[in-house]
């Protein structure tokens, strides 16, 4: 499991070696969450439709390592974008991973840009 | 800089480092602690909780980040070996020394294992560290597997004995308590307080054993069984010890502290041993020849010395020490406080006992009457809090000191409010806060809710007993300055449930972007929009597939999320009642998706394991069988459970099928603020459990009779009689009403019974709208439902047939791959996801 973990590691923009096209946005629910595929990583993909604001994370929840973030609520907390995982709704800030209650868990977060109706993430590799 | 060590990082020693860096003139100090485990300080009061999550982060008293913040060495995994008092040294295991100036014992106590025969088997643990739940945990595992009816004992019934009873119970093994003394409990019970809890820990499945010395521990390398006498004997798998503990003081001992007969260091009311620099606080201390085996006088040393070594040296421990103490044993309410026997010349007890509902209840008044001394609670603790506080500040009691436990149905009042007791009064005796520091926050300081003043002044923080009280005096201190207290449900709406339904309805706002736009701020979260989801939903009968991203994730995909992220289909089997085809159709289509199958406690067949892609396949073959969805996702009806009744029954009086079938049908697909389940039984003989559910309708002679509110699940309640012998459009026209009116007013995720537990005047006033009509709103009521009856359509079915629905059962959005993460492992003929790690 503990590999599985390891593959997602924060990816900041001036890192991006591939912006991978992932869809159009039409193709991503409005304010909610969505799964895409790259390589052998699953990417949770948010679309804040309220704000045009976009986040992408891991879709695995560190808490009991299932992949389901992108299944989860999204919203905010005290102005931080977040989502709330769907199993036992522990909560991560979309902006840079970090857990919003008590607990020591980390979610990697990747940069999204949308260009011509486009999604775009970004990895390192 | 003086040098302050702390040996020990255990509660108290935590505390201590947390009280002193609170105060101004700790920066001249340079405090370290020492740990012996592995892991800094954590909550071993809520140590039970670590069976549920495995969660040894979550009872952390603070991260180890916490101490660097506040200039503490936290040095942990590393005992600390020796004294060396002269030149005021320590040496640790890892043969390192350090210097000090004060130093403060605070090494607890370990749990005392009597020296009986073959205590030192495999599979005998005691119950003090995360490290012995986790051994416990890793045996049960490996018992389980070989034997699924594998026992395990507990020796020693008290406090602690109990908890850990409903740990193994908990971990799947059959509990077995074993009791040196003829009760429970000894040191806080009375013999009878003692057999009513005895009653009740049985009723629950625990089996007890009184006056029981154990000989020896029977098995070749592991335990096999405990002998108390020759052919006495219990055969059991796995032994837990709590027996007592004993205090560590093995450091004072070796450097010439001076200790008790039976252990522990010995300290004045300062805290300090026979030693100048020394303190000792928490379970290693002996004050008044006691050690104190509860976590609040251990804070209160850790205060006094953190005080006296700070110079503040008039600050010295209470001599009367309060003993009170709550059990938290799940289900069952334990609880005493005070004086809890008490010898005739002293006062007189007054007693209220009901065996049959497993309640004793005793209060210990003085000769006059006027004071409480001490008192017994068993079965229901609700009032402990309060009794608690009239004992601590010597408060004035009713005349009749009665009152003060009798049911409200048999003459008692609910006597006082929190906001009656001194301002030195101490609510919080964890954290030692006051009634004035609690109100102090909020008419002083700037808290608003009980949230700030909770983080304020740390009350209720720690045990949480006090919680409910805290609760009280910040709400009544908020009324008091006419600020309106409202349970508001979220920071995005400044409205409760009730407001916003009626807010949607007359506003006829669309969906829940609008009512964020107009009623609330930012995004919203995962609480106010399943919320805002179901609100709509109760008005217009819409299914989830109109405003997908605000359902929670069940009803988003129509199906329950299981552990591994697969699904679950419940197709909706009314009444319970099926088809041989019907049957062979659910059995084929789990064959075909290799679907794990089950009987449900509601009378259904729940089908585990469908990937999201295959959701909709699964349906399509059910729907065209005739099935529709069971909503078993939803806060919405569930199942109207039946029993056979008069068609085949002998004993039946009515036909229960097919009423309970017309009335699943009548509301399948409602949704309402939490679910929703009901039952019909043909006769009082109640084989539909139509009194645990939500709605209940029993077949008597003349009609049927109707229960409301109760239900199963973690806080069982019977339902309670709402009307009788009606015939069936009554007993409709009722539940309509009552369903409705439940709908509108009900708080988020509140069941029907705690819903009214809050109602003002309760069953007496539900019977008033429901029955009388008393606000005039019943054919509202009947028409609001009706309507929503008519509006029914099954969501899988909507699901399926419109392809833009459908986009959102797919794992990836730009692959047609499948979840490759999933991993299953066989059980039984069938398969089940791995466990979680
Ligand atoms: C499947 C089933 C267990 C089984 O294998 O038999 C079940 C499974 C779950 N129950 Fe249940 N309950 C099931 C019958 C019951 C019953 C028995 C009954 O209905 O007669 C009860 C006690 C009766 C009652 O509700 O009053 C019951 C009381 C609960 C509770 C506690 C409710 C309460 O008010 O305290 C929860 C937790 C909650 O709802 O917050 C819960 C929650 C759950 C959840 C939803 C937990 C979760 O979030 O995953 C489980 C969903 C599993 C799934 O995917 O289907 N389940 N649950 C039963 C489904 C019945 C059905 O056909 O729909
Ligand atoms: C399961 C359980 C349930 C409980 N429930 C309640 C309850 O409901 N209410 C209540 O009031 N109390 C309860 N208690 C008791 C409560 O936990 C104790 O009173 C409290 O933990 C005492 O704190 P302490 O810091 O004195 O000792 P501990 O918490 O035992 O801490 C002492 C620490 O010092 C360490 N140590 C010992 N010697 C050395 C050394 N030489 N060098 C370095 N480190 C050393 C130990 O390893 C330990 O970590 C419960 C206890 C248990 C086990
Ligand atoms: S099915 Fe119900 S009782 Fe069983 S584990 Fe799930 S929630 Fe608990
Ligand atoms: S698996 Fe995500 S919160 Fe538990």
């Amino acid at each position: 499991m503990q590999d599985i973990l390891s593959q997602y590691e924060t990816v900041l923009e001036a890192d991006v070696q591939t912006w991978f096209n992932v869809g159009v946005v039409s193709d991503f629910p409005e304010n909610s969450g969505a799964c895409i595929k790259y390589k052998s990583k699953q990417i949770a993909v948010y679309n804040f439709a309220r704000t045009s604001k976009w986040y992408a994370t891991q879709n695995l929840c560190p808490h009991k390592m299932e992949m389901v973030l992108s299944l989860g609520m999204i919203g905010d907390k005290d102005d931080i974008p977040k989502v709330a995982c769907p199993m036992h709704k522990k909560n991560f800030s979309l902006k840079d991973g970090t857990s919003l209650g008590d607990e020591d868990l980390k979610i990697a977060t990747y940069p999204v840009k949308i260009e011509d109706g486009n999604v775009y993430i970004g990895f390192s590799d | 800089m003086k040098k302050v060590i702390v040996v020990g990082n255990g509660m108290v020693g935590y505390k201590f480092c947390e009280k002193f860096v609170a105060q101004e003139n700790s920066k001249d100090f340079k405090v370290t602690i020492f740990g012996e485990e592995p892991r800094p300080a954590y909550d071993r009061v809520h140590l039970s909780e670590f069976f549920d999550n495995q969660d040894a982060k979550a009872l952390e008293m603070a991260p180890a980040e916490w101490y660097a913040e506040h200039g503490i060495d936290l040095i942990i995994d590393e005992r600390v070996s020796d004294i060396d008092r002269k030149n005021k040294t320590i040496t640790t295991a890892k043969d390192r020394s350090f210097s000090y100036d004060y130093l403060v014992l605070a090494t607890g106590s370990s749990a005392f294992v009597p020296p009986i025969k073959g205590v030192e088997k495999e599979g005998v643990f005691v119950y003090r560290t995360i490290e012995d739940l986790e051994g416990m945990l890793a045996y049960a595992a490996k018992l389980k597997e070989k034997n699924p009816n594998a026992r395990a004992a507990v020796l020693g019934g008290g406090l602690l004995g109990l908890e850990a009873g409903k740990a193994v119970m908990d971990m799947g093994l059959e509990p077995h308590i074993v009791e040196f003394a003829p009760k429970l409990m000894p040191r806080q019970l009375d013999s009878r307080s003692s057999q009513v809890l005895q009653l009740k820990l049985e009723s629950i499945g625990l089996n007890i054993h009184l006056s029981k010395a154990t000989n020896q521990i029977l098995g070749d390398k592991r335990i096999t069984g405990m002998e108390f006498g020759e052919d006495d004997i219990l055969d059991v798998d796995m032994l837990v010890v709590s027996a007592g503990i004993r205090p560590r003081d093995e450091l004072g001992k070796s450097c010439g502290l001076e200790v008790g007969v039976r252990g522990g260091i010995v300290v004045d009311n300062k805290m300090l041993t026979s030693d100048e620099s020394i303190y000792a606080i928490g379970e290693i201390a002996l004050y008044n020849q006691m050690i104190y085996g509860l976590v609040a006088p251990g804070y209160d040393m850790a205060g006094i010395a953190v005080e006296q070594i700070l110079g503040r040296t008039d600050v010295v421990m209470p001599e009367e020490i309060d003993m009170s103490t709550k059990l938290k044993l799940i289900g069952v309410d334990v609880a005493s406080f005070g004086e809890p026997f008490m010898p005739a010349s002293k006062g007189h007890s007054i007693i209220f006992e009901n065996k049959t509902q497993h309640l004793y209840k005793r209060i210990n008044v003085s000769l006059d009457g006027k004071s409480l001394l001490g008192g017994i609670l068993v079965g229901d603790a609700a009032d402990y809090n309060m009794l608690h506080q009239i004992y601590l500040n010597g408060m004035d009691i009713p005349e009749d000191p009665a009152q003060l436990i009798l049911p409200a149905s048999e003459g008692g009042s609910s006597f006082g409010s929190a906001m009656d007791l001194p301002d030195d009064a101490q609510i919080c005796s964890c954290e030692n806060v006051t009634k004035g520091q609690i109100c102090g926050a909020i008419t002083e300081g700037d808290c608003e809710d009980l949230a700030s003043v909770a983080k304020h002044t740390k009350a209720s923080t720690s045990c949480g007993g006090c919680k409910p009280m805290v609760a009280d005096l910040v709400n009544e201190t908020l009324k008091s300055l006419g600020k309106e207290v409202k349970e508001t449900i979220c920071e995005h709406f400044d409205f409760n449930r009730q407001e916003l339904y009626d807010l949607i309805k007359i506003n006829k706002v669309k969906d829940y972007q609008e009512t964020l736009d107009l009623f609330g701020e930012g995004h919203g979260c995962e609480v106010c929009k399943p919320l805002i989801a179901s609100i709509f939903a109760s008005i217009n009968m819409e299914t989830p597939n109109r405003q997908v991203g605000i359902q929670d994730t069940n009803d988003r995909f129509l199906a329950n999320i299981q552990r591994n992220g697969t699904y679950s289909v419940v197709p909706r089997i009314p009444g319970g009642e099926i088809t041989p085809d019907k049957l062979i159709v659910i059995g084929e289509v789990a064959k075909k998706y290799d679907l794990y199958t089950k009987v449900t406690g509601g009378q259904r067949i729940d089908l585990f394991g469908a990937q999201l892609h295959e959701l909709p396949l699964i349906w399509k073959e059910l729907i065209d069988a005739g099935f529709e969805s069971g909503h078993a996702y939803g806060k919405s009806l569930r199942t109207v459970k039946s029993c056979v009744g008069s068609t085949w029954c002998r004993y039946g009086m009515h036909e229960s099928v097919t009423f309970a079938i017309e009335i699943e049908n009548r509301y399948r697909g409602l949704r309402s603020p939490h679910k929703l389940k009901g039952g019909v039984s043909g006769c009082i003989r109640e084989c539909a459990e139509a009194r645990g559910k939500d709605f209940g309708l029993i077949a008597v002679e003349g009609g049927w009779n109707l229960y409301v509110c109760g239900n199963g699940g973690a806080t069982p309640k019977h339902a309670i009689l709402l009307a009788e012998q009606l015939d069936d459009e009554t007993a409709v026209k009722y539940l309509d009403r009552f369903l409705m009116f439940y709908i509108r007013t009900a708080g988020p995720l509140v069941r029907t019974a705690p819903w009214l537990d809050k109602l003002e005047g309760g069953i007496d006033y539900l019977k008033q709208v429901v029955i009388e009509d008393s606000l005039g709103i019943a054919e509202d009521l009947e028409l609001e439902m009706q309507g929503l009856v008519d509006k029914y359509e099954c969501e899988w079915k909507q699901a399926i047939e419109d392809p833009k629905m459908m986009k959102r059962f797919k794992h990836f959005v730009n692959s047609d791959d499948t979840d490759d993460n999933l991993v299953f492992v066989p059980m039984r003929d069938q398969k089940m996801p791995k466990a979680w790690g």
